[in-house]
């Protein structure tokens, strides 16, 4: 483990001595090591990127941080003194303030009464109203902000109410200031506006911990970042000195070299008199998914490649009718399809996977039996149960291709292992027969044997005639199995590519490309 | 199709639960262990105050006794219970179940007053399905708002719960209309085979509700709904017509609950028939082991707590308890039972027994 620490280069001329020191911080959930040795240095009037993929460990040190996750070992040093918090309320006294990417305020407060929530000014026993306002008004005018302090919070933008909650974070005079992925869900104009505010904050001397996953907004606006990987910290290094190359590859972690041996898969460019089993045209919806063509064909397995955020999970959704496009057309089989919720796209033969697999994927108090056998039912109707004869066939069919342990058809869902239940899911949809297989992160949190196993089922259901669209973090793994390989950068298609001698640099060097170069980029592979 | 993968060795032994717990973690880990004892518990308590309580005799071809009229009178809120637990399955309630019975009971009442021939059998048929028929519409009613609007249930319900007692009440004119037809009131006062007509048809429609949730594939898509929305939604499950449905059963049921009220009261009063009758509805649901939050639901289990609401209320009066301090009593009995029910309670009962918490470890 390389700890590279160099000097900050703060850009205002604060104490040089940092505001929080983390050292060494290991947090362990049963036998699962969350965070293992793992340090943050935090200096006054910094914006502090905490690079990573899923996780890395990003959230659980963030929530060692605040006080909501207790650690196992290390120090946390708070201006010089040692600290360890043991609620978030001891954390923000403090002066360390965490914004989430869900807003925990009242929308139907106002402005002012969320900003001051629980030290509102007093007068006669009441609330103080005017001056409520008044030093709400304040706050949000050194901040550059112009919302009206007496206006009701729900009804302003996602947007605005986001800045709220970093005012009423700045208000109860913060040190440091944590924002969890705050633009996840801003347009281009939302998140200058954020921006603004955070170097206004950053002038002001505020420690300021920014997590994102745009690789463009950490360039626009963080100093020094770190990054951390499978609950290890791999560096700390300065935004300006890392190229973006460098930084996947620090994320991701492979030296290119290695990945580049990896690299294997065999190619297959659309025969264009073929018919397409599904092809989109300008799909889109704001805030997930900007204008996206793909075409799947039988037989084919196309990989999804980009980081998190990049659309890749919105482009599968989309295409599911799990959420609704705003724009765009569905032709299934060349015949105009109208996929309004999952139930259309089921009975169109689609089948999806999500990559959350216990809020979206199990239903964990139910039999490992009934999980499988879901899909197929919801076809069918609650009217007609499927025969007790063919359930038994069905269940003990797939326990036995897939190798589900246990292997019991009455074990609960919620008490298999990851790998297992991940195998569940998949025969659920498998039973329901589908031309178009969708898969998004089949194979991640799940055991080397399992993963296997998934990947040769995904190869062999293509060789069949299938067409799976496959998405994963992992650019081995879609090299490996894709045939062709959609990149997704910024919530849209920078590049399609067919897989002849492509290496995992390859797709590295077009995920970490600047903006300004995709446009060439996706030109020459069109 | 997928025959290249290895399939499973055939280990017999694995297809069973992992070698079956003790005789002692089966009793105390099944969930109507504490009902069913509160129940022994309740009838001691009567047969000291009463030592004939339990008595059953034979008269008239007829059973008498208390035990008869426990299960008579716990047919209304057996069957409002009934679907009441369909409804929490999918993690929703039905506050208007009270006021549903309160318009089905106005509506067979003042159909049997205004036929011409008010004591016939064919009256009180055709005013009882005329009268479930009303309570279909108002179940469609309330699934329209929760399922289609995405109002939260318990305010949806709550639009009934308050209407529908207004609605009683111009049916029948704000008038207590009495009845005078034997038919009717058989329903509630007859026996068959000896038992009471009322707990027959009761006992009738779990068993029915039973054949429909397990038999059909109802019951798995209704608990799928309630566990997990989510992921019912991606798996193409129509969560829409499983809580409409469920919604319009539970109307049904409170439609016959009101009904029976009638029926044994031979009369109607909008403003006291089916009064509260929710709260004990759901009270046995939840006694029955069916959790608030949905999923899992156990209709042995509203049997059950339906039983011990009925003899709770039974018990009272027999062993003296004065009047006023009848809700008192009922309420302590409740928490008591909800409380050795509770996961924190039976974790403390099982520390004692460590192969206990290693099977449900796994």
């Amino acid at each position: 483990m390389t700890q590279t620490y160099q000097e900050p280069l703060v850009t205002s001329h604060h104490a040089s001595a940092p505001v929080i020191e983390m050292l060494d911080i290991s947090i362990t959930f049963g036998n699962v090591h969350a965070l293992d040795q793992v340090s943050l240095r935090l200096y006054p009037g910094e914006v502090h990127a905490l690079m990573g993929e899923n996780g890395a460990g990003k959230s659980t040190l963030i929530k060692a941080l605040t006080g909501v996750y207790s650690i196992d070992a290390g120090t946390i040093t708070v201006g010089g003194q040692r600290h360890e918090f043991h609620s978030p309320s001891a954390a923000q006294a403090a002066g360390i303030s965490t914004v989430y990417q869900e807003i925990n305020l009242v929308p139907n407060l106002t402005v002012a009464e969320n900003m001051l929530l629980g030290r509102e000014p007093r007068r006669f026993g009441g609330i103080h109203v005017r001056e409520m306002n008044r030093r709400a008004q304040q706050t949000l005018r050194a901040l550059g902000l112009d919302i009206d302090p007496a206006s009701v919070l729900g009804e302003h933008p996602i947007a605005v109410q986001q800045l709220v909650a970093i005012a009423r974070a700045v208000d109860v005079d913060a040190r440091v200031l944590i924002l969890d992925e705050p633009t996840s869900s801003l347009d281009g104009d939302e998140v200058e506006k954020l921006f603004d505010v955070l170097r206004r904050l950053r002038a002001d001397g505020v420690a300021i911990v920014f997590v994102s996953h745009f690789l463009d907004q950490i360039y626009e606006i963080a100093d020094r970042m770190t990054i951390l990987r499978n609950g290890t910290l791999i560096e700390e290094r300065m935004v300006a000195d890392t190229p973006r190359l460098e930084l996947v590859q620090l994320m991701i972690g492979r030296e290119l070299e290695e990945l580049d041996r990896l690299g294997r898969g065999s190619g297959s460019v659309p025969d264009p008199s073929r018919v397409p089993v599904l092809e989109v045209v300008g799909l889109s919806r704001k805030g997930a998914l900007e204008a996206t063509d793909l075409s799947l064909y039988d037989g084919e397995v196309v990989g999804v490649a980009g980081l998190l955020g990049s659309g890749r999970t919105e482009l599968a959704r989309l295409l599911f009718g799990a959420d609704s496009a705003d724009h765009g057309e569905i032709a299934i089989r060349s015949t105009r399809r109208r996929l309004r919720s999952p139930r259309h796209a089921i009975d169109r033969k689609l089948a999806f996977t999500s990559e959350d697999r216990k809020a979206e994927g199990i239903v964990g108090d139910l039999t490992v039996a009934d999980n499988m056998l879901l899909a197929l039912q919801a076809s069918r109707g609650w009217l007609r149960p499927i025969p007790q004869s063919v359930r038994t066939r069905l269940v003990q069919q797939y326990m036995e291709a897939l190798n589900i342990r246990p292997a019991d058809p009455q074990a609960l869902m919620r008490n298999l292992s990851g790998g297992n239940q991940q195998k569940v899911l998949l025969a659920r949809w498998l039973i329901t027969d589908p031309h178009v297989l969708i898969l998004d992160e089949p194979t991640r949190g799940i055991d080397i044997g399992a993963k296997a196993q998934i990947q040769s089922l995904v190869a062999e259901l293509a060789s069949k005639g299938m067409s799976v669209v496959f998405i994963s973090a992992e650019l081995e793994e879609v090299l490996r199995l894709s045939h062709r390989m959609v990149v997704m950068r910024d919530r849209r298609k920078i590049a399609e590519l067919s897989n002849d001698d492509v290496r995992v640099g390859d797709l590295l060097r077009i995920i970490a490309t600047e903006a300004t170069d995709v446009e060439q980029e996706g030109s020459s592979d069109d | 199709m997928t025959d290249t993968l290895a399939p499973a060795p055939p280990t017999p032994g694995a297809r069973k639960a992992p070698a079956g717990p003790s005789r002692w973690a089966r009793v105390t880990g099944h969930p109507l262990l504490y009902p069913l004892l509160a129940m022994v518990v309740l009838l001691i308590i009567n047969v000291i105050a009463t030592p004939t309580f339990l008595n059953v005799r034979v008269q008239d071809g007829h059973l008498f006794g208390s035990p008869i009229d426990i299960i008579r009178n716990s047919a209304p809120v057996l069957l409002v219970a009934l679907g009441m637990t369909l409804v929490i399955a999918t993690r929703g309630i039905d506050l208007s179940v009270g006021a549903v019975a309160a318009i089905a009971g106005a509506v067979a009442c003042t159909r049997i007053v205004a036929a011409p021939d008010e004591g016939a059998l064919v009256t009180a048929v055709m005013a009882v399905t005329l009268a479930l028929a009303v309570c279909v519409l108002l179940g469609v009613w309330n699934g329209f708002l929760v399922s289609v609007l995405g109002i939260q249930p318990i305010i949806a319900t709550l639009v009934l719960m308050v209407a529908g007692r207004g609605l009683a009440m111009l049916i029948t004119d704000g008038q207590i209309t009495t009845v005078n037809n034997p038919a009717f009131s058989k329903l509630a006062s007859g026996y068959l085979f000896g038992l009471p007509i009322a707990f027959l048809v009761a006992l009738g429609m779990v068993g029915l509700t039973a054949l429909l949730t397990r038999r059909t594939a109802l019951g798995m898509l209704i608990e799928a709904v309630g566990i997990n929305p989510a992921a019912s939604r991606l798996a193409g499950v129509r969560a829409r017509t499983i809580t409409w449905t469920v919604y319009t059963f539970a109307a049904v049921c409170a439609g016959l609950a009101g009904v029976i009220i009638a029926a044994n009261t031979r009369s109607v009063n909008a403003n006291s028939l089916g009064l509260w009758i929710e709260l004990d509805a759901i009270l046995a649901v939840v006694i029955g082991g069916t959790a608030l939050t949905g999923g899992r639901f156990s209709l042995a289990g509203t049997l059950v707590g339906a039983l011990l609401i009925a003899t709770l209320a039974r018990t009272i009066p027999n062993i003296g308890i004065p009047s006023e301090a009848n809700y008192l009593f009922k309420a302590v009995v409740v928490v008591a039972v909800c409380v050795v029910q509770s996961p924190r309670a039976r974790a403390a009962l099982r520390v004692r027994r460590p192969s206990v918490t290693k099977v449900e470890a796994r």
